[in-house]
Parts: structure tokens; sequence; C-alpha cells
């Protein structure tokens, strides 16, 4: 029994790994503040297909991981991140059933709330946010979701991952 | 059915657990924790890997332009520097003579005689920090604490002060620019010898000086002149060049005026730096002591 239900952890590390890799990557100047929140959406894909395995303490390390690469307050994304897993497991049944658009829309609010909160503490840092360039990434992200839904599950299903 | 249900409580004592650990991660980390401080550095070492994955590319990238590149090529290269290197020696046979002059003039003064450098080169990682922040200006550096660099050391590139080692992990460490808006330099005009502080704006390529008065402008500082760090504060070396001052407006609302410069280093163009000890921190045997006998000084 707990040898099937850890069946491909591998994938799911690799994954972030990648994520990781995509969320550092150099980017020309205009292009950074469209970067999407790869970790987000790869984070959000695995709550759905798979809470009880990944859910908001997988976030949470996800999160801290997250923090030291960026350099950032350790703890900022940590919390953001758990809370986008709260969110997207206790809603997972339903957002499962939902088409891959209206999956999408639910991204664009996730990962909204998530910009949101960390522009919110970079504020009681005292940099507060002067646009609303934190939309950005949330609107990229929507747009990827379909493909990196269809990738994930593609190979969810194809190293039975679950 | 059972455990389902059983899930449901659990979950939200968690994330509560979560969401305050969290928040007393950041206080910790806001107010320096000496603690925390030390368990970042060593997860800064934990996904070096990631950091090196990304950088890999453009490594691979350099490598192959060095092999394709031809052997002409390679030669009228080679020329250039040799050049280069003799115009280099040239100029550094008068400056070894001027040294040897200083020397003994500071000597016939009794003041103390000037310390030598020690610099060591340092790769920049192609990998982003600042992709939440925009306005973070922060690089990092393929040197750790195992090559014996401390915290707050002093970098540098061929045309002046790049920023300070702000986070140090084992294989790698973090570099603050001196455009990063928390970054705060201590400054000296070389013309008139006024002093200021030049401070990061978060833009690519603006400083701006502080505390500079409005009354004070027309006698110490000129659109043009060369702000040079003055080594107060112990941290950076004396006289290396930080940027040239192009814009003045005395601001008649505060008693300071706003003066701009442009960094003379070319601080996010670089793929080298340099890593700087003074003599004293190589004397030194560890970082502590060497940041004593600086302050000392």
């Amino acid at each position: 029994m707990s040898v099937e239900r850890h069946h491909g952890g591998w994938i799911i590390v690799l994954s972030f790994v990648v994520s990781f890799m995509l969320a550092i990557m150099p980017l020309p100047g205009w292009a950074t503040l469209w970067r999407p929140d790869w970790v987000a959406l790869v984070l959000i894909y695995w709550c759905i297909a798979i809470p009880q395995r990944v859910g908001i303490v997988t976030g949470w390390l996800v999160g801290l991981t997250s923090d030291v690469l960026n350099e950032t307050l350790l703890g900022q994304q940590a919390l953001s991140l758990c809370l986008i897993a709260y969110i997207s497991v206790k809603l997972h049944r339903r957002i499962r059933l939902f088409p891959l658009w209206q999956q999408a829309v639910g991204v664009l609010v996730l990962i909204t709330l998530d910009q949101l909160l960390i522009a919110w503490i970079r504020g009681i840092q005292g940099q507060p946010l002067v646009d609303g360039s934190f939309i950005y990434p949330a609107l990229t992200s929507m747009l990827l979701w379909p493909w990196v839904f269809i990738l994930l599950r593609d190979l969810r299903r194809f190293y039975q991952v679950f | 059915m059972k455990s389902l249900l059983k899930n449901v409580q659990p979950l939200s004592l968690q994330l509560s657990l979560l969401v305050l650990g969290s928040i007393f991660l950041m206080f910790a980390d806001r107010y320096q924790w000496s603690y925390l401080g030390i368990a970042r550095s060593h997860l800064l070492a934990l996904v070096y890997p990631v950091q090196y994955l990304v950088d890999l590319p453009v490594r691979a990238g350099q490598w192959l332009l060095v092999t394709a590149s031809s052997h002409a090529q390679l030669i009228n290269e080679r020329n250039k520097f040799y050049a280069e290197n003799l115009h280099l020696q040239a100029t550094l046979q008068k400056f070894e003579a001027l040294e040897n002059e200083n020397a003994r003039l500071r000597q016939l003064l009794g003041s103390s005689k000037k310390t030598g450098e020690k610099t060591q080169v340092a790769e920049v990682l192609a990998v982003e920090l600042d992709s939440l922040d925009p306005s973070k200006r922060k690089i990092l550096i393929d040197k750790g604490e195992q090559d014996k660099i401390c915290l707050n050391q002093p970098v540098i590139d061929a045309y002046g002060i790049v920023g300070q080692v702000t986070r140090l992990g084992s294989f790698t460490s973090v570099v603050t620019l001196i455009t990063d808006p928390s970054h705060e330099l201590p400054v000296q005009v070389v013309r008139t010898g006024l002093r200021s502080i030049a401070k990061g704006e978060g833009v690519v390529n603006r400083l701006s000086l502080l505390y500079l008065s409005n009354t004070g402008l027309n006698m110490g500082i000129k659109v043009g002149d060369l702000i040079v760090t003055s080594g107060s504060g112990g941290h950076f070396p004396k006289d290396y060049p930080v940027g040239t001052v192009v814009e003045i407006n005395p601001d008649i609302g505060t008693p300071h005026a706003q003066v701009q410069a442009i960094p003379r280093s070319a601080l996010e163009r670089n793929r080298e730096v340099l890593l700087v000890w003074t003599e004293e921190q190589m004397t030194a045997e560890t970082c502590e002591k060497s940041r004593e006998t600086l302050l000392t000084h």
C-alpha cells in the first residue's frame, strides 16, 4: 500500500525544479514584468491532481526554496504559496470538473491573489507598489495554464504518478 | 468517508501553523536574526544546482564561441591584447614611480602608508534574482565561503565600484549592487573633496547623492565631476571611482539638493567582477577579525 502511495515522486520533484529554473531564467527587460508564475502553476496542478500527496506543506517548502532563489524575505512566498495550495486543495474536486478555460480563469484569480499578497508584504517593508504591474504575471499564467495542465497531465498518466 | 471528514480539520490547523511560521520567519529575516542568516546561507548552497543548471547554457555558449572561433580571429584577438598589454605596462611604469614618490612624501609628512590590495576574479552567474521585485539590484557570483570571501566585502570591476557581498553561500554569494535602493555608499568629489552618500535608486544606472545642501552647490560640485569612494565607514577601500555627476537640481522646498550620478562600472553588463581584499583583511585570519581591524582604522 505504502509503495503504491509513493509512486513517481521524482516527476513531481523534477517538475518543481524545472519551474524554479524557469523562474530565475534571465529574460530581456521588457519581459521580466510578464514572467508567468511558473512555480505557482505547477503547484496548483499537483494540488488539484493529487491533493493527498501535494498539499500546503509542499507549497510552503516550495515557497521557502523560491524565497532563497529570489533573495526575497524568507517566508514571503512560503506564505502566499501555502495559501494558494490551501485553496486549490480545498476546491480540487470542483476545479477538476471545470473545462480548461474556466480553470484558467480560476488560475488567474489565484495568482492575482498571490501577487497581491506579495505586493502587500513589500509595501509593509517600505517598497510600495506604484502601478498595476502585479497583474501581468497572472495574465500570462492564465494563458499558459492549458498547456501546463495538458503537459503535466500527460506526464502524470505516462509515469503513473498518484 | 470518515477519513475524508477527519481530514478537514487538520488542514486548516496546518495552514494556520504554516502561516504563523512564515510570519515569524519574515520578522526574523527582516530584523536580521543571526541564526536565520546562517540557515539562509546553507539554503543558498542547497539551491546551487538549480542556479548552476540555469547558468549552464550561457556557459556552454561561451565555450562554443571559443572553440568555434577561427584561427585568424584568435590571432587577431591575441595581437590586440598584446598591444593593449604593452600600453598598460607602459602606464604602470609611471604609476610605480609615482607610488614610490607618494610613499616617500608620506613618510616625510609622517602619515601612514597607503595599503596595497589583493583582488580575485569572480564570474557572474546568469541568474535573475529580481524576478519578483524589479527595483531590486542584485547579482549572483560563483565564489563563496570556500574561497575565503567575507560578508560586506567590496566588489569592483575594471571601471569602478560594483557593490558588496551581502549574502554568503558555500559556493555562491549574492552581491548587492550600488544601484540597489537599500545600498548606501560614502563618496567624495575628487575635484573638491566634498563628501556625500551615494544611494541607489532601484533603477538601472542611477545613483542619487544625499545630504548636499542647496547653498553648497556652487562651491563643491558640478556636472561632469568624478566621484570616488571616501573610505569612511570602513567597508570600502578609499579612492575607487564610483560615478560621474550628471544632474544637479537645487530643491528649494528641502534643505538638500537633488544630485544624480551615473555609475562608472558596467553594473548589469558584467560577466566578470573582482573581489577586493585590503592588506589588513589579508593578514587577518577570519572575516570577523578583519572587520574589527577595519573598524578601528
